[in-house]
């Protein structure tokens, strides 16, 4: 079945972004725009008054049906550095709870003049609903996703891309190793997007066979079950947070045990090139995934990635709400 | 009323015949096909030119929530008789389900009651379903249940389903089961493979539909009991059923009319009206679908219809109710079909009258068009076109995948029991 429905529903008719929901189906032009957006908003912080008006007068909502301290607060600096109004609303514990359903949720929140909806949700897809939802009856409205369930975090793949090109400056003849529990993670699904959209070469998924969904091959990565083989020579490695509910199942045996094999150490970085750069979405789990001497050491860019990550939600909500009005 | 129906394309699939003719009903009888009978005098004559007269559709699953929503038996009653549907099986997932007496013979008076499709209760084979204890299958046979099904998944302890069959047996009750195994199930909404992957849903594998068939089989050998597999999935899936009955196994299979033409690639972007239980698989699996059908491994297609509320499917994939409104589609969507596999109309009409009819044995619904047979029949033009929409839809339930679609083929009278019972206006 075809269908004209299946437009991607986060362009709108001029091809420009009019909500961010996931990296897959972005055209590389696009991408390379909130790249290239993002460089201008760099210096912002380093200014005496850190903001420049691109929002200003705009309402911007943080709907977090699900915790995230961190990356809400990232987008809360954002809007700010933009002049946009901000408004944090933590659905977990209001409305949710009270058996609202999401969509009345939505209603109510338009309904005070939002002009952007941050969403954060347990569920994979949720901000889709909430797109076709707004397109439908405020199509004004943007929206961006910070994260639904297991499916995509667009903002991280774009920040993670954004770090990479700034230390590694060209994406053609890179090899990139995502490493974890590819499985549950929104972000390995977004990294990988953005890495093959760019033109990386190789990206290669790494973890046990507990944690590596089915049909990888087709989103273009290369499967490695050891981390050896999967960090070999490797100019970048991304490595996943651990949940812990993971060791409760079947899934894997001991935090311990997973560290002993896929956890990074100061040994296994040596196999990766001399140059290597380590990420890490965070937050870390220490002995876990990584180990405190790579995470603190001298290939560790995981701090930048959180001060240019700030930069990267500048460029998307300020592209985003540039875009024509057009539905 | 003696009604005469003349000048229409007379298809029974069951016996080939398959040419224009008259048909005479009286006494809710056909009396004869081609010539009138003697003296007969019509009170009524419809006039079916350009129109297949055939048995009316015979739906192995339809839910008409009842019990559970005051009223809806109606609405959904007349919905199957807009889509040619004279015999529904109302599966047991009601609420309550019907493992009493009581809800079964309630069903029964409210479907007479709202003159509209036969129906045909499922009785529940464990006790509220839960696959715990065996409901009182002698009982809820006696009140009018065709057969005993564990909607969802088997049951979680297999000693429950071997003391199951081994009981219907004893009473040659049929037992329906969908072939699911719980634990790999788990809480997947999506078919294994890459667009789960890529979509981030979490996923039933196809494991979780072969060991459960795995498992059916063997207890079935052990046993000796009739199953009918409710809803299958995968490729794998129905080849274990065509080695079960090329074994000799006592074992029928459907499949449900969404998963002749879906895949997983259509849920798009999320989009809930593609939320089916069992999930879209794959193309290769979808194939096998079609090659079940044709080789005769997969018995019959149905529509599992389940008419859901807006508020249950407006929601993220993963939190809406899974299903899809078909009461009125089964038909249209069984033609495609057709159509598209070069199907001979008779053949493909069989899949959804007379072999349904079948699997539900003596004393049921017959799914035929011969003289003696109650006269339960859908005249429908094959190839006019209607959109499927909320406005042309009748059924409470709008959540159909194909909603925007243009369909070909449309009922214009259902009869049931030489009853005209549906017409189109």
């Amino acid at each position: 079945m075809t269908s004209s429905k299946k437009h991607h529903p986060q362009l709108n008719k001029e091809g420009e972004l009019h909500h961010l929901l996931s990296i897959d189906g972005l055209p590389r032009s696009v991408i390379e725009r909130i790249l290239t957006t993002a460089d201008s908003f760099i210096n912002v912080a380093e200014r005496e008054v850190k903001s420049v008006p691109l929002l200003r007068g705009k309402s911007v909502f943080n709907l977090f049906f699900e915790n995230s301290t961190r990356t809400r607060t990232t987008f809360e600096i954002a809007a700010r550095r933009l002049s946009a109004d901000v408004f944090n609303l933590d659905i977990v514990r209001s409305s949710a709870a009270k058996g609202e359903s999401l969509l009345d949720t939505i209603n109510n929140l338009t309904a005070m003049q939002a002009d952007i909806f941050v969403v954060r949700h347990a569920t994979s897809g949720a901000p889709y609903l909430i797109a076709r939802h707004t397109s439908a009856h405020a199509p004004h409205i943007h929206v961006i996703n910070a994260g639904d369930g297991q499916h995509a975090h667009p903002t991280q793949g774009l920040l993670d891309a954004y770090t990479i090109r700034h230390y590694k400056k060209d994406f053609s003849n890179l090899i990139v190793a995502v490493v974890g529990d590819i499985l549950h993670s929104r972000v390995a699904r977004s990294d990988i997007h953005a890495l093959t959209i760019l033109g990386v070469p190789e990206v290669r998924a790494v973890g046990p066979l507990t944690l590596l969904p089915a049909g990888l091959e087709q989103m273009g990565v290369r499967v490695c079950t050891r981390l050896d083989e999967g960090i070999r020579g490797a100019d970048v490695i991304i490595m996943l947070r651990l949940q812990s509910e993971r060791m409760r199942g079947a899934l894997l045996p001991s935090a311990a045990e997973y560290f002993a094999n896929y956890g990074l150490t100061a040994d296994k970085l040596a196999l990766a090139k001399p140059d290597a750069i380590v990420m890490h979405p965070g937050p870390m789990n220490r002995g876990v995934e990584i180990d405190s001497h790579v995470a603190d050491g001298a290939a560790s860019v995981i701090l930048p990635q959180v001060t240019f990550g700030i930069a990267v939600r500048m460029a998307v909500l300020a592209i985003a709400s540039s875009s024509a009005r057009v539905q | 009323m003696k009604i005469a129906i003349i000048n229409g394309h007379v298809i029974d699939p069951a016996s080939g015949f398959d040419k224009v003719a008259g048909v005479y009903i009286e006494g809710g009888q056909i009396a004869a096909i081609g010539r009138a009978p003697e003296h007969f005098k019509a009170e009524r004559t419809v006039d079916a030119k350009g129109l297949i007269v055939a048995p009316g559709l015979v739906d192995l699953c339809a839910r008409l929530r009842e019990p559970g929503h005051e009223g809806a038996l109606k609405t959904e009653m007349k919905a199957a008789l807009a889509g040619g549907v004279t015999s529904v099986v109302c599966p047991p997932d009601t609420d309550p389900p019907l493992d009493e007496p009581g809800l079964v013979r309630m069903l029964r008076q409210r479907s007479r009651e709202s003159a509209g499709a036969r129906t045909y209760p499922l009785g529940a084979l464990t006790a509220g379903l839960k696959g715990e204890a065996l409901a009182a299958l002698k009982t809820l046979a006696e009140v009018g249940c065709v057969a005993f099904m564990q909607t969802r998944s088997l049951p979680h302890d297999n000693s429950v389903l071997l003391q199951a069959m081994r009981y219907a047996k004893t009473f040659e009750l049929p037992i329906w089961l969908r072939p699911v195994e719980d634990t790999l199930a788990g809480s997947g909404v999506a078919g294994a493979g890459a667009v789960a992957g890529r979509l981030g849903l979490p996923a039933v594998p196809v494991v979780a539909e072969t060991v459960a068939l795995h498992t059916i089989f063997e207890l079935q050998r052990a046993t000796g009991a009739r199953i009918h597999i409710c809803r299958l999935s995968s490729r794998e899936g129905i080849e274990l059923v065509r080695q079960a009955k090329r074994e000799g196994l006592p074992v029928t299979a459907d499949v449900g009319i969404h998963h002749v033409h879906l895949i997983d690639v259509d849920i798009g972007y999320f989009d809930p009206n593609f939320r089916l239980d069992p999930p879209l698989r794959g193309l290769r699996d979808r194939d096998a679908i079609v090659e079940g059908l044709a080789d005769g491994t997969i018995d019959i297609i149905c529509s599992d219809h389940a008419p859901i509320g807006e508020d249950y499917k407006l929601l993220p994939f993963g939190e809406a109710e899974p299903g899809a409104t078909a009461l009125e589609t089964l038909l249209p969507l069984t033609l495609k079909w057709a159509s598209e596999n070069k199907v001979p109309l008779r053949e493909a009409l069989a899949k959804i009258t007379s072999g349904p009819a079948e699997i539900l044995g003596k004393g049921s619904a017959k799914g035929r068009l011969t003289v003696g047979a109650k006269a339960d029949l859908a005249i429908f033009n094959s190839s006019e076109p209607w959109v499927v929409g909320g406005a042309t839809l009748i059924s409470a339930g709008k959540n159909t995948p194909f909603s925007g679609y243009e369909m070909q083929g449309r009922v214009h009278y259902t009869l049931v029991g030489g009853e005209v019972r549906f017409e189109s206006t």
